[in-house]
């Protein structure tokens, strides 16, 4: 019985961590890292952008629709998807020149 | 600079655009100066604390803070262009009759016009804010400060012009179609803002997610000058969902209806005390 009840947890468990996919990046000297992060397709995905830099950012999808400002020295979560495969850029848009990257939804 | 004149001209143009309109779907009001000043430099000082809060406020209820503020500053802009809407569909022909001829009175004239204060606030806290974060973000960067900030300032001030002109376009229709006129650029406007607020409930999860209908951004582009000037104005989307189009049409169909409703019942009490 003890033993069922172990299993049971840990299906649960298992089940609730495989619900939500979460991804890290971060954000320093105005640059993605990883720039480039390869997540599940038809499947809501939540992505911790942590910013380093002192200075607010701007997290902007250019292929998928989303905005939201990651104040300096913070956390943000942002869930995306579920996408189709295929590539999806976004930018920071405060410093789109450096601040690129995509998502490549498999 | 030139990116930062972009950014910065973007996110004004909203909010300069939105009060241009209001300045001139209430030309002839008394008072109306004061609320809308009133309203835009609130919303200034608003957009400045929202910006000094930014961490607490995009922590705040488990990370969606930030949406749901955006998503309620969006939807109170709405209703009180809704509000305006209506009370000038009952009002409209007595400041017609005013502007032409001075004899003429407004009788509620006196009457608050905070609406109008609301709807100005709220225009420019939300944009308002980012342009602060931005020109924070520019000032704390460094080495390229000085150019960027000129962009920036650059930004804030063709912004305004744009606004401006519109304002000078939208006085050059004649007086008896002017309200009619600017009644329907607001109808449109709120629809768009309905739907963006639906857009931020969507990315706090409280409305369910939903995969775009269409994407239209390979013909018109949301960041394009034309495309955001569409968005602003009649709330044009390059990836809208389902969601999206019911709080537009929802909230069309309800202003319309508003308007329809109070303008014949104005009518009505005119034919009943000509009688």
């Amino acid at each position: 019985m003890k033993e069922l009840l172990i299993a049971a947890l840990f299906v649960t468990s298992t089940t609730v961590m495989a619900a939500e996919t979460r991804f890290d990046i971060s954000i320093k000297d105005h640059m993605f890292s990883p720039a480039e992060i390869t997540i599940p397709a038809n499947q809501r995905v939540k992505l911790i952008v942590s910013n380093e830099d002192a200075t607010p950012e701007e997290f902007e999808g250019e292929d998928f629709t989303l905005e939201k400002v990651i104040p300096g020295n913070s956390k943000a979560s942002i869930m995306v998807g579920p996408f189709e495969p295929g590539r999806y850029e976004f930018v920071g848009e405060f410093h789109e020149d450096t601040a690129k990257g995509v998502l490549i939804v498999k | 600079m030139l990116s930062s004149a972009i950014i910065v001209f973007r996110e004004v143009l909203e909010a300069a655009l939105i009060v241009s309109i209001l300045l001139a779907a209430t030309c002839g009001l008394p008072r109306r100066t004061f609320w809308i000043g009133a309203g835009l430099l609130a919303g200034l000082a608003g957009a400045c604390v929202v910006a000094l809060f930014a961490s607490s406020i995009t922590s705040a209820f488990e990370g969606t803070g930030q949406e749901l503020m955006n998503a309620t500053i969006l939807l109170v802009a709405v209703v009180m262009l809704a509000w305006h809407n209506i009370w000038m569909s009952h009002h409209a022909r007595e400041l017609v009759a005013h502007m032409k001829n001075v004899s003429a009175r407004i009788t509620d004239g006196s009457l608050p016009l905070y609406f109008l204060a609301v709807a100005a606030g709220m225009a420019v806290l939300r944009e308002g804010s980012e342009v602060v974060l931005f020109m924070y973000s520019v000032t704390a960067s460094g080495s390229s400060a000085n150019s960027m900030m000129t962009g920036s300032i650059i930004g804030v001030i063709s912004g305004i012009l744009v606004g401006r002109l519109i304002y000078s376009g939208l006085l050059r229709i004649p007086t008896g179609r002017l309200f009619q006129f600017t009644g329907w650029m607001i109808l449109l406007l709120a629809s768009g803002l309905a739907a963006s607020a639906a857009g931020y409930l969507m990315q706090a999860d409280v409305l369910p997610y939903q995969a775009p209908l269409w994407d239209s951004g390979y013909l018109l582009s949301e960041k394009s000058i034309f495309g955001q000037l569409l968005h602003i104005l009649i709330g044009y989307q390059e990836r809208p969902t389902a969601i999206h189009l019911t709080f537009y049409v929802v909230t069309l169909c309800s202003i319309l209806t508003g308007m329809c409703w109070v303008s014949r019942r104005a009518e009505h009490r005119l034919h009943a005390s000509e009688v």
